[in-house]
């Protein structure tokens, strides 16, 4: 059961090398149909095993690219807190993610550092796998606070340089 | 399916009508209907996400100055409902990348790369709309898929006032596989 997330991690409190808690979770046919829906995302291989496995070659239905990256930001801000603001993110897919499929997140902070404009930013390396393969590649850039006063969404225009 | 010699060499089939998109806005889509809060939870339960900005009101009012939607829920506001009363097709998100594999006869593309970028956050009330713009295109490469051309197509959303709120950026390579 997910818990309300309410810890906020300054850019202080992190450093390169850095590993984030992993997310683990089962993925079922409730996890592929419902992430994909919310997406409005109605392509028939986010519901329909029979044409997923006829067209696309895979085992059952996989997971939508949105489903993915909704993963990923909630990976991030349980991690990050709610003051964690994701400025971009990168990612290459090579594998399906099918109901049954164990999926984890894991991730690595790859650089710190602070821009022009006083925002703190961490970069980070983030692998999404299952059955011991990783099936998705992330890299992302996340604005942390530099202090417990500081808060990178009130940042706006020239100030929000992603 | 490219059966005569000549124009399977000729990778210049198109080449200036696509050269002539390059950094110009083209399929304008504009969301169906605003961004609701509805829409933002059912998203956040799909993964379980409890970040209190999309739950706790009070909350939302400290940090972004009232609600706002999951950042990645980006490209769901401009999806074309599955169905609408008098629509006979479905409009295709990255439009230019099946133009470019139809202009410069490539019959197969993939997509190697995909990127997000976030701007100003979107919130409930918002109209998004988004257009297409081809960023790039290269020389004609080979790789172990085929002969072709990569791409670079940004998909640029705003909102109603205009204001930048995110872009995706995807890379995608068109190619003919030569040895068919």
């Amino acid at each position: 059961m997910q818990t309300m997330t309410r810890q906020n991690l300054t850019i202080d409190q992190v450093a390169v090398g850095d590993s984030l808690p992993e997310l683990t979770h089962e993925v079922t046919a409730t996890s592929v149909i419902l992430g994909a829906l919310a997406s409005r995302d109605w392509r028939p291989m986010h519901h329909d095993r029979d044409f997923a496995q006829q067209r696309n070659g895979t085992p059952d239905i996989f997971m939508n690219t949105p489903n993915q990256a909704a993963w990923l930001e909630r990976f991030i801000t349980d991690w990050g807190g709610p003051k964690a603001r994701i400025g971009r993110y990168k990612f290459r897919m090579g594998d399906s993610i099918c109901p049954g499929d164990i999926m984890i997140f894991s991730g690595t902070i790859d650089a710190v550092s602070t821009d022009v404009k006083g925002c703190g930013w961490v970069g980070l390396t983030i692998a999404l796998a299952a059955s011991n393969v990783i099936k998705t590649r992330f890299s992302a850039r996340v604005a942390l606070p530099v202090d417990n006063e500081d808060n990178p969404w009130a940042r706006r225009g020239e100030d929000w340089q992603p | 399916m490219l059966t005569d010699v000549s124009t399977a060499e000729d990778f210049t089939i198109g080449l200036n009508q696509a050269l002539a998109w390059v950094d110009v806005e083209r399929h304008e889509v504009i969301g169906e209907f605003e961004v609701e809060r509805g829409y933002c939870w059912t998203a956040c339960a799909a993964v379980q996400n409890g970040n209190p900005l999309y739950w706790d009101d009070e909350v939302a009012r400290q940090l972004t100055g009232g609600p706002t939607a999951p950042l990645t829920l980006l490209s769901a506001w401009f999806r074309p409902h599955y169905w609408m009363p008098g629509r006979e097709s479905m409009p295709l998100p990255w439009q230019t990348h099946f133009d470019l594999k139809q202009t410069l006869v490539l019959p197969e593309a993939v997509a190697t790369d995909s990127e997000v970028t976030f701007g100003e956050p979107i919130r409930p009330g918002d109209r998004i709309r988004c257009a297409e713009t081809l960023r790039s295109l290269s020389e004609v490469k080979t790789t172990k898929l085929g002969r072709g051309r990569f791409w670079v197509i940004d998909a640029v959303c705003r909102n109603g006032a205009g204001t930048w709120v995110g872009t995706e950026t995807m890379t995608g390579f068109g190619y003919r596989n030569l040895q068919e």
